[in-house]
Order: C-alpha cells, then sequence, then structure tokens
C-alpha cells in the first residue's frame, strides 16, 4: 500500500519494520520460554506432591522406587504405588483439565469470570452424587464404588447438554449462556437443597464430605479415564486455538475474519463438558482453580491461546499438586479435603496477584 | 483480485425476528476504484446493511461481487471477498495490535509466516500506528484501536472492504488519515463502502453517496444531487444550508430542527451583528 507518509519500500522503512518484526518475534519467545519454566513448576509441584505424607518415605527412596519398585519394602510399595502416586497424578490431572475448561470458557463466553462452576457445572455433579448417596439412587448399569462418580458426570454433562440445546435453540450468544448456565445452577441447588433436607443423618455427612472436594479417593482407573479425556480433549483444543484467539476480538470480528464462530462455541462446549465432568465426578467441587489458573496465565502470557492453554493447563496443574502438598501439611496427621484447601489459598492468593497488576499498570 | 470488479445488490431484504430491518434494497452496479459512503439517521439501517453484505445476518435478495451472487457463500468463502470493520471496537484483550491484525490474516486456519507478519507490520505502519505494533490492544486509546480495527479490516486485501463507522472516535488529522487510506484502497482497484454520520465528509470523500432512510435507500448519486437542502429536511428532519466548496463538493451546515427559519433565532452570526 502506498499511502504511508515514508516512503515505504525505503531502506530505512525496511528496516524499522524488520526491528518490529524481531521484537514481536522475542516477545514470543519470551512466552514460550515461561511455559516451559511452568512444565518445570508442575514437575517440581508433583514431586513435593510424593514427597509428603503420613508415611515417613525418604526422599532418595521415593526417587528411587518411581524407577525401581522392587527396592521398596511391601507397605512402602504400597504407599508410593497405590495412595501417593495416584493422588498425584490426579491432582496434576484434575488441575489441568479444570484450568483448561476455564480457559476455554473464558474465551467463549467473553468472560473473565467464568469457570466450569459458573455454568452450573458442579451443582449439577453435586446433585447427581446426592441422589445417589441419598437415595441409592443411579444410573442403570453402575454400582458400587462407580455409583457416584458415575452419576455425578451423568449429571454434570446433562447440564452442560441441557445448556448446548438452549444455545442451539436461542443461537450460541455469550450472554444467553451465562444466564442458562446460572438458571441450571440455581436450580441444581434447589433440588441439591431439597436432597440434604430429607437426608438421613449418615448420608448427609457423606453428601457434605463428597462436596468438598477430596483427592483421596483417587485410585488408578479414575486416573487413567481422566488421563483419557485430557489426552483426547487437549489435541481439539490446540487445533481451535489459533480461532479462540480470534474470538478475543469479538464475534463479528472473528466471523468477518471467516471463522464460524456457533460451531467453534458448540465445540468448545463440548470440551469443557467433558473436561469439568470427568474432573468433578472423581474429585468433587474444586473451586478457583478453573479461575485462577487461566488468570495468572492470561497475566503470564496473554490472551494468545497458543500461549494460554499450554499455561492454563500447567498453572493448574501446578496450583492443585502444591494444594495436595498443603492439605497434608496443614494439620498434622489428618488430610484437609483439598477443595477446602484451593478455596482458602487461592482467594487471597489471586486477589493478591490482581490488586499487585492493578498497581502495576497504575 | 479479479479484473472486472463490480458490487451491486438486489432488493436485500433482512429481518430479525419477524421484525423487517431492511426492505428492498438496491444499488446499482459499483465500479472498482469507488468509494462509496452509506449515511442516514440513526436506526436507519446502516450497519445492518454492511453486515448483510458481510455476511453477519441472513438477507434474501441478491448482492453480486463481479457478477457472482455471494448471498450463499460460506462465511469462509466471504471472509476471503469481503473484509469488514465492525462498528463496535476491539473488546478488551491483551492481544497486540499486531496479533490482532495476524488473526484477521489468518482466518479460520492455515498458518502465519515471516512474510504475513511482516506485511502486517506494513500495514499497520502505513496506517501510523507502527509505534504501538507491539502494545496491547486494551492498553490504547479508542482512536487507536480503531485505527487497529482498520487494519484488520484491510490486511487480507479482499476487494470489497466495508467500514462501519471508522472515524467515529478520532481527531480530525485521523480522520483524514483514514479516509486518505480508503482513498488508497480504492486507487489500488478495490471497492470502499463507508458508514458515516458526517455528511461533509462523506461528501469530500466518497464519489458516490446512498442515503438510507427509513429501512431502504432514499437516494443513489454523486455527492451534488444527494446531498441537498430538501434531503436534509426529508431524511434527518433539519432546516440546513447546503454549500459548495472551491473543490465543488458540498458541505453542510445545520441550522435547526425541520421548518425552522433562521431569521427567528439569534444565532451566532445574528448576534455578532448585532
Amino acid at each position: 500500500m502506498d499511502v504511508s507518509p515514508q516512503a515505504a519500500g525505503s531502506p530505512e522503512h525496511q528496516s524499522v519494520l524488520q526491528e518490529r518484526w524481531i521484537a514481536h518475534r522475542r516477545i514470543v519467545r519470551k512466552r514460550w520460554f515461561v511455559v516451559f519454566g511452568l512444565a518445570a513448576l508442575a514437575i517440581v509441584a508433583a514431586l513435593l506432591d510424593l514427597f509428603t505424607g503420613p508415611a515417613a518415605l525418604p526422599v532418595n527412596k521415593v526417587l528411587h522406587g518411581l524407577f525401581d519398585p522392587d527396592t521398596l519394602s511391601r507397605p512402602m510399595k504400597v504407599v508410593l504405588w497405590q495412595v501417593r502416586l495416584p493422588v498425584a497424578l490426579m491432582a496434576l490431572l484434575v488441575g489441568a483439565a479444570l484450568a483448561l475448561a476455564g480457559a476455554e470458557m473464558q474465551t467463549i463466553l467473553s468472560n473473565p469470570l467464568a469457570e466450569p462452576f459458573t455454568l452450573g457445572v458442579s451443582t449439577s455433579a453435586a446433585l447427581g452424587a446426592a441422589l445417589a448417596i441419598v437415595l441409592d439412587w443411579g444410573v442403570p448399569g453402575t454400582g458400587g464404588a462407580w455409583l457416584v462418580p458415575a452419576n455425578a458426570f451423568v449429571f454434570a454433562l446433562g447440564s452442560l447438554l441441557l445448556l448446548q440445546v438452549f444455545a442451539h435453540w436461542r443461537g450460541a450468544q455469550a450472554q444467553t449462556l451465562v444466564l442458562f448456565g446460572i438458571a441450571i445452577g440455581f436450580t441444581s441447588g434447589a433440588c441439591l437443597s431439597l436432597l440434604q433436607f430429607i437426608a438421613s443423618e449418615d448420608a448427609l455427612q457423606q453428601l457434605v464430605f463428597w462436596n468438598m472436594g477430596s483427592l483421596a479417593r483417587a485410585d488408578w482407573s479414575s486416573v487413567g479415564m481422566l488421563a483419557a479425556v485430557v489426552g483426547v480433549t487437549l489435541p481439539f483444543s490446540w487445533r481451535a486455538a489459533a480461532q479462540m484467539t480470534s474470538l478475543r476480538l469479538g464475534d463479528e470480528r472473528a466471523r468477518s475474519f471467516g471463522i464460524d464462530v456457533s460451531s467453534l462455541r458448540r465445540w468448545a462446549l463440548v470440551r469443557i463438558s467433558l473436561l469439568a465432568a470427568t474432573g468433578v465426578a472423581f474429585v468433587g467441587t474444586i473451586g478457583f482453580v478453573g479461575l485462577v489458573g487461566p488468570h495468572v496465565a492470561r497475566m503470564l502470557v496473554g490472551d494468545g491461546h497458543r500461549h494460554l492453554l499450554p499455561a492454563s493447563v500447567l498453572i493448574g496443574a501446578s496450583l492443585m499438586a502444591l494444594a495436595s502438598v498443603v492439605s497434608k501439611l496443614l494439620v498434622p496427621g489428618v488430610l484437609l479435603p483439598v477443595g477446602i484447601v484451593t478455596a482458602l489459598i487461592g482467594l487471597p492468593v489471586f486477589l493478591g496477584l490482581m490488586l499487585r497488576r492493578r498497581s502495576m499498570q497504575a | 483480485m479479479t479484473p472486472l470488479l463490480t458490487f451491486e445488490v438486489h432488493d436485500l431484504d433482512v429481518s430479525y425476528r419477524n421484525r423487517c430491518v431492511l426492505s428492498g434494497i438496491s444499488l446499482p452496479r459499483v465500479q472498482a476504484g469507488e468509494i462509496i459512503a452509506l449515511v442516514g439517521p440513526n436506526a436507519a439501517g446502516k450497519s445492518t446493511f454492511l453486515k448483510a453484505i458481510a455476511g453477519l445476518v441472513h438477507a434474501t435478495g441478491r448482492i453480486e461481487l463481479s457478477g457472482q451472487d455471494c448471498l450463499g457463500w460460506s462465511v469462509r468463502e466471504r471472509a476471503r471477498h469481503i473484509g469488514f470493520m465492525p462498528q463496535a471496537l476491539p473488546e478488551d484483550t491483551s492481544l497486540t495490535v499486531l496479533e490482532g491484525t495476524l488473526a484477521a490474516l489468518l482466518g479460520p486456519g492455515g498458518r502465519i509466516t515471516r512474510a504475513d507478519e511482516l506485511r502486517a507490520l506494513e500495514m499497520i505502519e502505513s496506517l501510523g500506528i507502527g509505534e504501538l505494533a507491539l502494545q496491547p490492544l486494551m492498553q490504547l486509546s479508542g482512536g487507536q484501536r480503531q485505527l487497529a480495527a482498520l487494519a484488520q479490516a484491510v490486511v487480507r486485501g479482499s476487494p470489497l472492504v466495508l467500514l462501519d463507522e471508522p472515524v467515529s472516535a478520532l481527531d480530525l488529522a485521523h480522520q483524514w488519515e483514514v479516509m486518505n487510506v480508503a482513498r488508497g484502497l480504492a486507487a489500488e482497484g478495490r471497492i470502499v463502502m463507508v458508514v458515516l454520520h458526517d455528511l461533509t465528509l462523506a461528501a469530500q470523500w466518497a464519489d458516490r453517496i446512498a442515503i438510507l432512510h427509513q429501512r431502504s435507500i432514499h437516494s443513489f448519486g454523486i455527492p451534488d444531487e444527494v446531498i441537498t437542502e430538501r434531503a436534509l429536511q426529508d431524511v434527518w428532519g433539519v432546516a440546513a444550508r447546503v454549500r459548495t466548496c472551491e473543490q465543488g463538493r458540498p458541505y453542510v451546515l445545520v441550522d435547526g430542527p425541520a421548518g425552522f427559519a433562521p431569521h427567528t433565532f439569534t444565532s451566532f452570526e445574528k448576534t455578532e451583528r448585532l
């Protein structure tokens, strides 16, 4: 184009462009460094999680035992391989799933406060769990240990499917979706209260504990299932990343770039549904990770989803692993429900970060 | 770009939930190299018209781009031929001006190459916001964001460019700059359709002007023919004087509501004389 004030194509002009290009590349490279740093943080956090626990298990034995289980005594082997490792992996996976779901949800709803629970996912999951715990009513074909998580999963997924139907019916617009999600959440909440009201004392205690969110229920089969869901979803999220970045510029703009925004939003909702419903089904309600993870990621690497998604996943995983460590250490000898820890620590940390950011901008 | 770029609209209807928003809109053939200004009072349907062309609202009728009816085109195909700058500024995002422009260039898929990045930088530079290329959009002023949005709309090099109030947040110098960019795009052989509120600006820059009134085209033609005292009274409901400047382009001075007689009013001019 030949409307520039300086002569386009002149050597000075070209060198200015070249310099800007190099500066842009430098920013991109810096963001990738941050992502790698976060990956290291997640690994360290997971190791810390493995090292802590009521059983005395020295660090070097843990490290050896990971690669060569036969060097451990039988009880130590059980502690490491049947308790600590599933819990640590579950922490990483749940954190990753919730943060990824949160990041995508914040984009498709163009709402920085969105997280899986904004749309009533956790209350619906809790309602499903309550039906199983209180009335012993479950999805046909499930039973025993699977009754509660299967019910929670079906209800969480159901609430999001209902949302999909609404979205299809009314056009998938951000504000409508938020409103429907809140309505679904409140309705589930009311049904949940009703069940709590009629529940026996025993069932009520069990229900309340389920609701707090705990990693203690993790075993290899639940870890495997969540890993499969995260593993299947991640490549699709990655593929949609560039389009999701465009969506940050607004619906109309994204569409004028040639992006089918309705379908983008619908598929993102499918991914979010799977991630959130599976995560909630196995560990119960975990607050703040889905909100804080993407927020911190945004502060570190910006809105480009190629960086934002991996950063959110890694921050979510690290946060959950660290919360798991704290839940073992906070009261000696007692394993606190990790949901309490994330809420207790997550909120002040989050507020601190936001306030610091404000003052930095000012 | 096809050598014979033309654009015309036949009998375009748009309705939202059974409410008619535009009816029977027709524009005669427009040639490559023309700037068409779309003017009219608020709620006349100017933005809707542009959105209908860009494929963002459902419309019936015929929209022809170089002889091809583009109403049936997919979003993707339209994006290849049409660049659209919405009225709403980009939302609060930490994407940089360059990243936003790259998003527009990338569209629904593909890879960004170094050549693409340099091309986007070139476009940003040519709009006079080169210094801001690596700034987050949310840290820019309204006017700067408008220029960044313009870069997104034109960077793909689409033959038809639609601009919805591109100068609403800009000072006089930047208004001139944006209109000059539009002129440059037209000179490259594109067609530029721009919604404007300032009739004098429209008359100064546009080759032809379409007045939209009550959901349909009131008049269409060269500025001299269209911008008349009569039209201002009928369409905008104002009493105004239309004068002609040295270059022969009309300009507009608004006196008051329709039926208003200037001599009954102590205008600034008159006070001075008193």
